[in-house]
């Protein structure tokens, strides 16, 4: 079977929205995925066009890049300001504005921000360059936080005690919760595909319990997400909101105990800032106490700019489906891919970025 | 300029073909240096001479590396400047060559790279009429930057401008998208690929020479290069004032192509080629035009990928494979520098 032939099919696609359509007898639905790669999926292949109107697809805050407050790029920056530190940082970074400059933009002012793949190359980065401290951003949720916990445990094997990481890393099942219980009526979940890989499907199944809300957990092809809709369709027509696992290909129930071993051993959880969401208790990662030689917040000491929203930034509310892009007043005049206010736009899964790009 | 954007250094993003490098030639370049023959910014100027109506173009090449599969930084700047050339429907007949040489780049390389020209050229049927060699200390230039301006004549063809597309033409591409893109960006990183994807750089002009042979009609045409099929329908859709749509299934893509493309995360239609022209042909003759370039080497698998419309002025649309409908929208510039 070839991926990209099968679930990108026309007509296997046009039978799944017969599907929705048939199914879609009684309700109007608000399906919320939370995943930045769904919202550029779903943008990139006109997925809302096909849908019936009494289906509302919204983005929460599934992007890991746009849910990071300002404090975190100020401190990166200022910390790319201090003499002997090279910044190691995934691509999304680059351009996420904070309170007054971006990492792009200190780059191009000369200091040594360097984009690498994965934390093999920053841990490579601090074994070629024994002279200089290297402080890796780590940003993301579930799927990328196991693979910075093995670099902190490579770096101590090796004994590169020049090796440092930022962390905002957090962790979603808290934040589906914040929403759940908020202003926002969702009546079913797209659940991240690669996240759930990690965690399994325990944490969603306390959303249905508390919430009565479906939760279906969704792949990125095409076909993925037109099933999982379907799915979510026909959990709320039986009046029966429960947990499904479409990805099953690569999403077991246990998840990843490996991984989760790994991420437990290094990080625990601690309260953290939401773009839009505010402090969500329990919902970030911090390095513990038996590795700190390694957490550049403890071992870096530097001074950070207070920090400023931009004006009329109405991130926030689009993280949470408040408001949709277009329907910020910054959207499309102040605030363009090449001119971003706020980091929904300038993230490579931001929302308010697969409007501008893909349109509806 | 919007409030917001930093206009006071230069950032990778202006040299990356796409929105960035559009606003540095329309905001800070153009209001200083230009003029009538300059404006209409087609791949190359036509001006009248006596007796005579001349297209002249100029190209830099800082590709890194510079030799990669299929190619190198030598048969690019053949190929880029001929091919801006024929865009415009002149036959190239000169070209210079400046090199910039960094101290202690090897002499065998300069060689390869020198022979690489030469047989390039050759193919392409122009002479290299003048050149210039400059040395820079080690540090200051990366191994070889290279210049080029070409002149080119009308040899019983008229000049075809990027602004001539008209609602109706059917839009045509001699072969298939992305591969020196990813061509580039598989020699880069260490990511052992066990087949090399090689760069399509081709030299056009007798392929184009051949399609307005039998098609005069040919309203517009454009290489494209970085930025991609999609940096090239935007700008043209922009300067005719027309809307374009493409048919997601018609986009021509090798295997090779595709897949590195799903791995690494880049869309085909945001990828640089150096050996795709971009065709816009009223449609009772796009038949034609198709067979005219498969007579070439390099139109073997030509095809029609979409239509210009006369609704959703300046705005590219793409019919998906799903039926749906988006925006392809202006790339902005930051995919992968020093791409060509």
């Amino acid at each position: 079977m070839k991926f990209l032939d099968e679930f990108r099919s026309g007509e296997n696609a046009r039978r799944m929205v017969q599907a929705i359509r048939s199914a879609s007898v009684s309700r109007r639905l608000t399906l919320m995925e939370v995943c930045g790669t769904h919202t550029m999926a779903i943008a990139r292949h006109g997925i809302k066009r096909l849908l019936p109107e009494t289906i509302s697809l919204v983005s929460g805050p599934g992007c890991p890049v746009c849910v990071t407050p300002n404090p975190f790029v100020d401190r990166a920056a200022a910390l790319a300001g201090l003499p002997g530190i090279l910044i190691a940082t995934f691509g999304d970074m680059m351009r996420v504005p904070g309170s007054s400059t971006s990492l792009e933009q200190e780059r191009a002012a000369g200091r040594d921000v360097r984009i690498v793949f994965s934390t093999l190359d920053a841990l490579l980065l601090a074994a070629s360059h024994t002279d200089r401290k290297i402080v890796f951003l780590g940003v993301g949720f579930e799927t990328t936080a196991p693979t910075v916990a093995v670099s902190i445990l490579e770096a101590r094997k090796r004994k590169l005690n020049n090796y440092f990481v930022l962390s905002s890393h957090k962790v979603m099942p808290p934040a589906m919760d914040a929403i759940s219980k908020g202003d926002v009526h969702v009546d079913g979940y797209l659940c991240p595909g690669h996240v759930s890989a990690i965690i399994g499907t325990q944490s969603y199944e306390n959303l249905v319990r508390r919430y009565g809300i479906g939760c279906v957990v969704s792949g990125f092809e095409p076909l993925d997400i037109l099933r999982s809709i379907f799915l979510l369709v026909r959990q709320s027509e039986e009046n029966r909101p429960r947990v499904e696992v479409e990805y099953t290909r690569a999403v077991k129930p246990e998840g990843n105990p490996k991984a989760m071993a790994v991420l437990n051993e290094v990080f625990e959880p601690t309260d953290a800032e939401w773009r839009g969401l505010g402090t969500i208790p329990q919902s970030g990662l911090k390095i513990r106490d038996a590795f700190s030689d390694w957490d550049a917040e403890c071992r870096i000491p530097v001074e950070v700019e207070p920090p400023r929203e931009p004006e009329g930034c109405r991130c926030g509310d689009v993280l949470c489906g408040r408001l949709k892009p277009q329907e910020c007043p910054l959207f499309g005049k102040v605030c363009t891919p090449e001119t971003p206010v706020g980091a929904c736009m300038v993230s490579s899964e931001g929302t308010c970025a697969a409007q501008f790009r893909f349109g509806e | 300029m919007a409030a917001g954007m930093n206009n006071r250094a230069i950032r990778l993003a202006h040299g990356g073909g796409g929105r960035y490098t559009q606003q540095l030639i329309e905001d800070v370049l153009l209001p200083i240096l230009g003029n009538p023959v300059l404006d209409p910014l087609d791949d190359s100027a036509v001006f009248p001479m006596p007796g005579a109506r001349l297209a002249f173009t100029t190209d830099s090449f800082v590709v890194h590396p510079i030799f990669f599969p299929g190619g190198d930084i030598g048969r690019l700047a053949v190929c880029g400047t001929v091919n801006d050339l024929a865009a415009v429907g002149a036959k190239p007949v000169f070209l210079s060559l400046g090199l910039i040489l960094e101290e202690g780049f090897s002499m065998d390389d300069l060689k390869r790279i020198a022979l690489s020209v030469k047989s390039t050229a050759d193919e392409a049927g122009v002479r290299i009429a003048a050149g210039d060699t400059k040395v820079v200390e080690k540090g200051h230039c990366d191994q070889l930057f290279i210049n080029t301006a070409g002149i080119g004549v009308f040899d019983g063809t008229h000049p075809v401008s990027g602004s001539g597309a008209k609602p109706g033409d059917r839009i045509l591409v001699n072969g298939s998208l992305g591969r020196h893109g990813m061509a580039i960006v598989t020699a880069r990183t260490e990511l052992g690929f066990s087949d090399r994807i090689l760069s399509d750089a081709a030299p056009l002009g007798l392929l184009v020479e051949t399609v307005l042979k039998s098609v005069p009609e040919v309203h517009a045409m454009r290489d494209a290069t970085r930025g991609g099929l999609a940096a090239v329908l935007n700008e043209i859709a922009g300067r005719s004032g027309v809307g374009m749509e493409l048919d997601e299934e018609t986009l021509p893509l090798d295997e090779d192509v595709r897949g590195a493309c799903e791995l690494l995360g880049f869309d085909p239609l945001y990828v640089a080629n150096e050996g795709v022209m971009v065709f816009f042909i009223p449609e009772n003759r796009a038949g034609d035009a198709l067979s005219a370039m498969k007579t070439s080497p390099y139109g073997r698998s030509a095809t029609a990928i979409g239509r210009v419309t006369a609704d959703s002025e300046g705005r590219v649309v793409l019919k998906t494979r799903l039926g749906s409908r988006r925006i392809v929208d202006m790339p902005s510039g930051e995919q992968l520098p020093r791409i060509c």
